[in-house]
């Protein structure tokens, strides 16, 4: 039943190409503007008369000079030296729920109907926006069993911060913003302690138990009536799902705070588990994660926050209202904490993912939480038993894992001295990403956070982990292989320490130049 | 609830797959892999939702015929601008950054990623090349959120806890500013001469003292002019020990002076004027620029890429001071990050490449020629006074439709009515303008458009 693979040769493409600066020719031209014409002109005069001395250009910006096929050709080189999801089996970025991004999707948004909307159109120009937006939320309502959402923040790390200040603005219309504690846990995202910590609160972090789990005890004890909130993933970064979530809310309710759950990654409890039931206030779902719109290279992101109708009120502005057989945007919301982003965040991304939602419906998105748990428990079955390689808190915990795994390296480190950052690195020469180890601090010593998704098949499953068991025999066989890694990728071993050291690190050419040439 | 069919995203909902996967993790059916979550906690139900469309072709119908009721600014000629800006896009941009390659990239760095880096230190490179800066970060999620980062680092570097903007400031802005840097900071507004729309020099010296970090200025600014006093504004900043923060539009670089050369100690922009199409707001993206001093850059709340040779001497990139950064400080963080607006970054790359130095230069020229041969258009038909703010302006200009008798929303009514998206209503967000609008010329406008727009205000205020 299991498939035994063979892992191919690979080469990265690898085409050394010099910096666009270095490949400059001066008199090239890439593009050429148009010109205003003789009447313009002479209706204008010099149009610079006004300006004073000291705002107008002393010097020529010090941009490369390239033709067009030159530009296109170094961009293009540069896409094939990036293992995008659409050319790796890409499932080692734990965390971050690397999923294909249908292409029926791309096409939809790349229209002039939604590339080139302006976020200030009457109403009435974007109805078919609005009503996407309108229907998407009603979706995300019935995933979340919360009651309103709003896709301004854009990105996960905003949503959580905008959900800090919808906290911090609920209890100050209470008259209680001497509530300037929040309670997160180690294990969940790092900015469920950064956005409320951005929004002016105090942060206090729960360490887990032998169980990989915050305990009761300790939450109770963090609980004072200071407390504004409660700020948490689950299933936390470990893959294990925190069965008391429910009694968490309730202590936390009990002492007068709100509380905010994270699930950037709710791909494995879709239409399992809801925020809901298990005593939320406000959520958010990140729609490049779990929702399926590409991850852009860190780009196009939406976070969708949403919140009880207790809530409500201080939602960002505009929200999208359902009025007279059409749609709105509602920017008459007087306790509203405002704008946590210009305009409506990345309306294109929440397209993506209204059309990932309506091709799967109801039961696919089930079966979508299904298939990921199930990768995930197969592949921490293929790799079960390789050496040097343990499931963190598998000793205290004996709960399946849900939609990822963190691993740990520790033995292998102690037997070969090999690090997880090396055997990560080394993963490239096999064509798959550089492998996610796990958020800082690292409590899981020497981790190792695989993530895989519903769209992977059991091929990919069994190739990658025949990766990994290879690289692991490396450690012990062959070592040096390892620390000299990557052979087969675009470059080779580079020494960060320059990132730390303000004498030699180059943020820009011009630093570049200054300092090292 | 096992398929009969698979799911085309989803590999091993094949049944068989399924069935043969479930057995070799030891589960009996799917809720096998749920045991840790207890029942009260499990929803118990199939969700109530619309249903699917499995097939593409019906669903690329639907959303098709739902979208194509838009009315795109191609559909009609825009002069909508305020913060985000119809500007033209080259093809190889668009080819660029639609690649699946940097489409689907995400967190790979040094190695896997390695041309997804490269693009991004060219990119912040070409950006330190117009505002003559040595350090620029990857990008924020827009130009609001990045002025906000700044006017925080100017907290931090100096101590000090007021900051001053101009009253003038984007509503959108101004609310994201006030939201992110409220719990730390004071905010106060700079008023400015509503004849010329300049900083008013003597309110500002009024407002400034030694608790004031920053002063904040944009260039051109919201209302669309330049100010002319700017090196005054960062001197006399300068003089009461605080910073001076320029806000950008670079797509002004290639005629209006680098930043630091009238004094800006930190600059701050948008993006989405260099190749990125509008997305309805979608398309923002900020940046922070400053000199590359040590304490300048333990501030900095975003991604840094950096450049190094590697063992073979080729170049490699990573990531520059880490440690600085939310991932790692988490709640003793001073300022959060995360994903933001990055496969802009690449866009943005493309597009300074194929500009260059002199198509920078030439674009701010037709820009600035066909945005005053506008004003002069519109404020010559009767009741209209346009430019209605006299500091000289960029690409945007403030008309004023207060002797027309007609409002800003009738206005924009008739213009739909002839295929125009009408300029910015300012009637509600800057109430000392009256009935005023902000109206946007750039390159994307021909003369026959901009006398298209004049016919049409004149027939609609007639």
């Amino acid at each position: 039943m299991t498939t035994t693979t063979r892992l191919q040769p690979f080469h990265q493409a690898s085409w050394n190409q010099p910096l666009v600066f270095e490949q400059s020719t001066p008199g090239e031209r890439g593009f050429i503007p148009p010109a205003s014409g003789a009447t313009i002109e002479a209706a204008v005069g010099d149009p610079l008369a006004a300006l004073p001395a000291s705002l107008r250009r002393s010097l020529p910006p010090g941009l490369p000079e390239l033709a067009q096929p030159t530009v296109l050709r170094h961009y293009l080189r540069l896409s094939q030296e990036t293992l995008g999801q659409d050319v790796n089996i890409g499932l080692g970025l734990g965390t971050c729920t690397m999923k294909y991004s249908p292409k029926v999707n791309e096409e939809l948004v790349r229209s002039h109907k939604v590339r080139d909307l302006h976020p200030l159109q009457d109403d009435e120009t974007v109805q078919g926006l609005l009503e996407a937006m309108h229907r998407f939320e009603r979706i995300l309502c019935e995933i979340s069993g919360l009651d309103r959402f709003t896709f301004q923040p854009g990105g996960g790390s905003q949503a959580v911060y905008a959900n800090a200040r919808m906290i911090a603005a609920y209890h100050a219309a209470r008259g209680e913003s001497h509530r300037d504690e929040i309670i997160t846990t180690v294990f969940s995202h790092p900015c469920d302690g950064a956005g409320p910590a951005t929004a002016g609160f105090r942060l206090i972090t729960l360490h887990p138990g032998e169980d990989g789990l915050p305990s009761l005890e300790a939450l109770k004890a963090a609980i004072s009536e200071r407390t504004a909130g409660l700020m948490i993933t689950n299933p936390e970064d470990t893959g294990l799902f925190n069965p008391q979530i429910d009694r968490f809310t309730d202590i936390v309710h009990a002492a007068g705070g709100l509380c905010h759950y994270d699930q950037a990654n709710a791909n494995g409890i879709l239409g399992v588990t809801r925020a809901r039931e298990a005593g939320f206030d406000l959520c958010q779902f990140n729609l490049h994660k779990t929702f399926s719109s590409p991850h852009a290279s860190m780009g196009m992101p939406v976070g969708a926050s949403g919140v009880t109708s207790a809530l409500a009120p201080f939602l960002p502005t505009p929200v999208v209202e359902a009025a007279d057989g059409g749609y709105r945007l509602d920017y008459d919301r007087p306790q509203s904490i405002g704008k946590v982003r210009q305009f409506h965040g990345v309306p294109a991304t929440v397209v993506r993912s209204f059309a990932w939602v309506l091709a799967l419906g109801a039961e696919g998105l089930r079966e979508v939480a299904e298939i990921a748990v199930l990768n995930n428990n197969y592949l921490a079955h293929r790799l079960d038993g390789i050496r040097g390689l343990e499931v963190s808190f598998a000793d205290g915990n004996d709960a399946r894992r849900l939609e990822q795994v963190r691993y740990s390296w520790r033995q292998l480190n102690a037997d070969t001295g090999i690090g997880t950052i090396d055997l990560a690195r080394r993963t490239v020469d096999y064509g798959v990403q550089q492998y996610f180890p796990s958020h800082e601090p690292w409590l899981v010593e020497e981790p190792m956070t695989l993530e895989p998704a519903e769209t992977v098949s059991r091929a990919d499953l069994d190739t990658y982990a025949e990766i990994i068991t290879r690289v692991a025999a490396e450690a012990y066989d062959e070592p040096e292989t390892i620390r000299t890694a990557p052979h087969s990728s675009t470059s080779h071993f580079l020494d960060a320490a320059p990132m730390d050291d303000p004498e030699r690190w180059a943020l820009t050419w011009r630093a570049w130049r200054r300092k090292h040439a | 609830m096992s398929r009969t069919r698979a799911h085309p995203y989803i590999p091993n909902s094949a049944p068989r797959v399924r069935a043969e996967m479930l057995a070799a993790v030891g589960a009996a059916t799917a809720d096998d892999l749920y045991a840790s979550i207890p029942e009260r906690l499990l929803l118990g139900r199939v969700m109530t939702m619309e249903p699917a469309l499995e097939s593409e072709v019906e669903l690329r119908r639907h959303l098709r015929e739902l979208l194509d009721r838009n009315v795109s600014t191609e559909d009609r000629l825009s002069f909508l601008g305020g913060g985000c800006w119809p500007h033209y896009v080259p093809a190889v941009v668009d080819e660029i950054v639609n690649r699946g390659e940097f489409l689907t990239a995400y967190y790979g760095e040094t190695y896997a990623d390695h041309g997804k880096m490269q693009a991004f230190f060219e990119s912040s490179s070409m950006i330190g090349e117009l505002v003559e800066c040595e350090a620029v970060s990857q990008p924020t999620y827009d130009w609001a959120s990045a002025a906000a980062s700044a006017i925080s680092m100017a907290g931090r570097l100096t101590g000090r806890s007021r900051a001053l903007l101009p009253a003038s400031l984007c509503p959108e802005r101004r609310s994201v500013i006030d939201g992110y840097c409220g719990a730390r900071m004071r905010l106060d507004p700079v008023p400015y001469d509503p004849a010329t729309g300049a900083i008013d020099l003597a309110a500002l010296d009024a407002l400034l003292g030694d608790d004031v970090a920053c002063v904040y200025l944009e260039n051109p600014g919201f209302l669309g002019t330049i100010e002319p006093d700017s090196a005054a504004i960062c001197e006399r900043a300068h003089a009461a020990g605080a910073l001076a923060v320029v806000g950008v539009d670079p797509i002004s670089l290639g005629v209006l002076e680098a930043p630091p050369r009238y004094g800006a100690d930190i600059v701050c922009g948008e993006l989405q004027p260099l190749g990125i199409h509008q997305h309805h707001g979608g398309g923002l993206a900020g940046f922070i620029a400053s000199a590359d001093e040590e304490r300048y850059v333990g501030e900095y709340p975003t991604f840094l890429v950096g450049a190094a040779r590697t063992e073979r001497d080729e170049w490699g990139f990573g990531e520059v001071r880490w440690d600085r950064m939310s991932y790692v400080q988490r709640g003793d963080a001073k300022e959060y990050t995360g994903t933001t607006q990055c496969l802009w970054a690449i866009g943005v790359a493309v597009y300074l490449s194929l500009l260059g130095p002199d198509g920078m230069r030439e674009l701010g020229m037709t820009i600035m020629q066909r945005s005053q041969y506008a004003a002069q258009r519109l404020g010559a038909i009767p009741g209209v006074r346009a430019p209605a703010l006299t500091a000289p302006f960029f690409k945007e200009f403030v008309i004023d439709l207060n002797g027309t008798g007609r409002t800003v929303a009738e206005v924009n009514r008739s213009l739909g009515e002839a295929g125009i998206h009408g300029p910015l209503d300012l009637s509600r967000s800057h109430l000392q303008l009256g009935q005023s609008a902000l109206c946007c010329v750039t390159e994307i406008h021909t003369q026959a458009d901009i006398d298209r727009l004049a016919g049409a205000l004149a027939a609609a205020v007639a």
